[in-house]
């Protein structure tokens, strides 16, 4: 009987000038494929990544935010996004590509203490 | 001789745009490229450094970094000037020493 864990993926760094927010994606994509619980929280610079209007093909970069419209395929359906995170960088949710669940910064540590395991990325 | 320095490191990441900005002597230009351009947001904490700046300095931000980016014209902090890619060239050849701060 395979195990169903519940996973919390706090993704921190911007969409583009690495392969981190990529990477992050195909981890993700790939345990949601086993059947596990899977929540994204964006925080810091990872809320970038949910910004709409990005146009990679400018620079050459892969475009890894329609991916994220795509997780309801895969059950993700809780997208979590730190306040404090979007109000620092003056991004104001209707920015986002998509509707979000927005959390305080306070209230962070108990959204990681519900989780199986919480991985950084 | 006056500088331009490239900053391409976002601000909310790095510190290299105030410890670019602590060095950069009168005259010297700043470009943000890369994850840099997240420092022009004009609502964002972190375009502080570059308010308190100008008119004493010129700020640069590569436009074709914004727009991969999300980063709409009207977002950008005003007094920053946009460039594209001929201007950067046009930059690189007008100064002589360019310093990238990454």
């Amino acid at each position: 009987m395979p195990v169903r864990k519940s996973f919390l993926f706090i993704l921190r760094r911007p969409p583009h000038g690495g392969i981190h927010a990529q990477e992050a994606l195909d981890i993700i994509l790939t345990t949601a494929a086993f059947d596990q619980t899977v929540r994204l929280l964006f925080i810091d610079d990872g809320v970038f990544q949910l910004q709409r209007d990005q146009r990679p093909e400018t620079i050459d970069f892969k475009h890894i935010a329609p991916i994220f419209g795509a997780l309801e395929l895969y059950d993700i359906e809780e997208l979590w996004v730190e306040e404090e995170s979007l109000r620092e960088r003056g991004i104001k949710v209707e920015r986002l590509i998509m509707p979000v669940r927005l959390v305080a910064r306070c209230d962070l540590a108990a959204l990681m203490e519900v989780q199986d395991v919480v991985v950084s990325c | 001789m006056p500088a331009l320095h490239v900053v391409c490191r976002s601000p909310q990441e790095s510190q290299a745009l105030t410890q670019c900005l602590t060095r950069a002597g009168e005259g010297d230009v700043v470009l943000l490229s890369e994850n840099g351009v997240y420092a022009a947001l004009v609502d964002s904490v972190a375009s502080a450094p570059i308010r308190a700046e100008s008119p004493q300095r010129v700020v640069y931000v590569l436009m074709p970094d914004c727009e991969a980016r999300g980063i709409l014209a009207e977002e950008i902090l005003p007094g920053v000037a946009a460039v594209d890619y001929d201007g950067f060239v046009d930059l690189a050849v007008r100064f002589p020493i360019i310093h990238c701060w990454s």
